[in-house]
């Protein structure tokens, strides 16, 4: 095996990136893969918890990257998929105690052992940023529907191109279909145009990933929530098949959807 | 009144084209690092010197930043009064 290295990232904070990083992971084990998620904002580490392995940790990134524990030991198991480790980054730490080459160093001795490593960036253009970008293969941005959020999102494309790391593939986040249809959200294609980059990934905003963070249980281990199916569809677009994108408006004909059009002719 | 008639037409207006359209003029300054400010500059700089050789009309002139892909291009389309009328203004 020789792991792709598949780097998170999207310049604004809030976006869903630690979200997007544990939904593809999980996914990606789900469908047979062996998966290694790697926190890589130190100081201010979330993985852990929207994975559910928080009470887990025993060493994190930086013992690994200094040398006080061996790859096996850093590696958190998940019990509830066969394939799917993470890699901590601890909460107290500084984070100038990592180096883009220590990622790459670290990244090229997990690679024989695995399919994909996954590496969750932290928002900004900071260290933590070119610690995760440094090893990647493929960087995905993620980012929302939303002014602030593809401004940032085209800072960050530019940044991964001048960094030879492009072309950026972006995920687009938290699309609410009733405001996109009365042209009150940036559509994905107006997403698409502005930035000029290419799609891997919409996701629907859905209340059942608030629920599944709650329970640090991401969406895409099972059900058919329409996170959840999107998340499994840009996993399965990573391994390289061809998978259309959800039709975001046809659940506007379910009851909710008929419901809204009755309270606002024409409109919805 | 103005104030009011611009409301009226604004709240017609879908917030998300809105958007777009101020998307698209920041991500160019984002992009080629230049304020309105300099970008106006620039074009008049650029006219001056042009106009040093050839008589242009300022009022035909369009200058505009221009996006295909990522890459950024300056586009210039700066129509030439005919020599006729140039000699004849001499």
């Amino acid at each position: 095996m020789a792991a792709k290295v598949v780097t998170v990232t999207s310049g604004k904070g809030g976006v869903g990136k630690t979200t997007t990083t544990a939904n593809l992971a999980v996914a990606l084990a789900c469908q047979g893969q062996k998966v290694v998620c790697i926190d890589g904002d130190i100081g201010l580490t979330n993985l852990d918890v929207v994975l559910g392995l928080e009470n887990r940790i025993v060493y994190d990134l930086v013992d690994l990257v200094e040398g006080r524990c061996r790859l096996r030991q850093a590696m958190i198991k998940d019990k509830r998929i066969p394939e799917l480790y993470l890699i901590p980054a601890a909460q107290t730490r500084d984070k100038s105690a990592v180096s883009p080459s220590d990622m790459v160093r670290l990244c090229d001795e997990i690679r024989p052992e695995v399919d994909w490593i996954l590496i969750d960036s932290p928002a900004g253009i900071e260290r933590g940023f070119r610690n995760s970008i440094a090893p990647a293969d493929i960087v995905l941005v993620v980012t929302n529907p939303e002014v602030s959020a593809v401004r940032d999102a085209d800072r960050i494309i530019g940044l991964v191109e001048a960094e030879e790391k492009g072309p950026a593939r972006l995920i687009i986040n938290r699309v609410n279909p009733v405001l996109t249809k009365r042209g009150d959200m940036l559509d994905p294609d107006d997403v698409l145009e502005l930035l000029a980059v290419e799609l891997i990934g919409i996701i629907p905003e859905d209340e059942s990933v608030v629920v599944s963070t709650n329970r640090g249980q991401p969406v895409a281990f099972e059900g058919t929530s329409k996170a959840g199916v999107a998340f499994r569809n840009v996993a399965r677009r990573l391994q390289g098949e061809q998978v259309p994108f959800l039709n975001l408006q046809e659940n506007n004909n379910g009851f909710f959807g008929r419901f809204t059009r009755l309270l606002k002719p024409g409109r919805v | 009144m103005a104030n009011w008639l611009d409301r009226i037409l604004k709240t017609n207006s879908k917030s998300a084209d809105e958007a777009k359209e101020r998307l698209k003029l920041v991500l160019i300054q984002d992009r080629t690092n230049l304020t309105p400010g300099q970008l106006e500059a620039m074009k008049n700089e650029l006219l001056e010197v042009i106009s040093r050789y050839v008589e242009i009309d300022p009022k035909a002139v369009s200058i505009f930043m221009d996006q295909e892909g990522r890459e950024q291009r300056l586009v210039a389309d700066i129509p030439l009064k005919p020599a006729a009328s140039r000699r004849r203004t001499r």
